[in-house]
């Protein structure tokens, strides 16, 4: 992975984007597996119908692990000081993530400096799932 | 509105170590295809002694050693009903495959909104490595959604 600087992020800079391939019940079902996160909402249609769902949606933490990426893929892990992330509204099947960031504050602590970047995943028709915030080191 | 007397409930103290497989498991499942993620070679190559633990697979271990439906029954939170409101992590130092974390959650807050039709569980836990280091914390709020008007 390209370590570049960051020393020169300004507030308003976006970040580059992050898109992932729409949400299929295989998706999910690798994700339960993967996180252990077995909740019959996410893989049990029967289930999430009796819930009051029209069928089973996606993890909100499985967007959440695309906001991560979205931070990682541009900064390096080794930057990221804290991830915030409110979740808004589900992910249902077929969605397609798209996740987006911008630089709002610059600031210091303890002499590094850092930068705030507002971020939000969204499904393909632009519906925010999760906003979000992320603050990373500019070393 | 759930009982504020889980205000400051610890959940007790556990550890695990964390696997490569694991990591792999997780990466390959978000779609995270840096190597430092997959390929121990590729991980020392960038400086870590083993894979690097991606930033929210910190949850994910959490749920093995405190399983979110026991936290829902000590809350008497229904399971078809909870969502999950926010995630936060505030990250101290770096964790990678081999290491030996421990969590100790708490439940720290219980709120309401809308009259009741929304009630919160927040939970925080801390985290340390097998050397004392505190390498993270982490911040769960969940959400029950008051049932439909037609039940």
């Amino acid at each position: 992975m390209t370590r570049r600087s960051l020393k020169d992020l300004q507030v308003g800079d976006s970040i580059p984007e992050l898109r992932v391939p729409a949400i299929s019940r295989k998706t999910l079902a690798v994700y339960a597996g993967a996180s252990g996160d077995h909740h019959p909402l996410h893989i049990d249609s029967d289930y999430a119908r009796d819930a009051g769902f029209d069928d089973v949606f996606a993890h909100g933490m499985l967007s959440a692990a695309y906001v991560g990426r979205l931070v990682t893929d541009w900064a390096g892990q080794d930057r990221l000081r804290s991830l915030k992330m409110r979740f808004t509204g589900i992910t249902h099947l077929y969605d397609a993530p798209h996740c987006t960031g911008r630089v709002s504050e610059r600031f210091e602590v303890l002499g590094e400096p850092r930068a705030r970047v507002q971020m939000q995943c969204a499904n393909h028709n632009g519906e925010a799932k999760i906003i979000g915030e992320a603050v990373v080191a500019l070393v | 509105m759930f009982d504020t007397n889980l205000i400051g409930h610890s959940l007790g103290q556990r550890s695990i170590t964390v696997e490569e497989w694991a990591v792999r498991w997780y990466a390959n499942a978000i779609g995270e295809t840096d190597p430092i993620y997959s390929d121990v070679a590729a991980a020392r190559a960038a400086g870590h002694p083993s894979l690097r633990v991606p930033p929210t697979f910190l949850s994910c271990m959490e749920g093995w050693l405190f399983k979110t439906f026991d936290l829902l029954a000590l809350a008497g939170i229904d399971p078809s009903r909870v969502l999950h409101a926010e995630q936060q992590y505030e990250y101290h130092a770096a964790v990678c495959a081999g290491d030996t974390l421990t969590y100790e959650p708490r439940i720290v807050d219980v709120y309401d909104k809308k009259g009741g039709a929304l009630e919160f569980l927040v939970k925080a836990s801390r985290i340390t490595n097998q050397s004392g280091v505190h390498v993270a914390d982490t911040r769960t709020v969940l959400v029950q959604r008051q049932l439909s008007k037609d039940q």
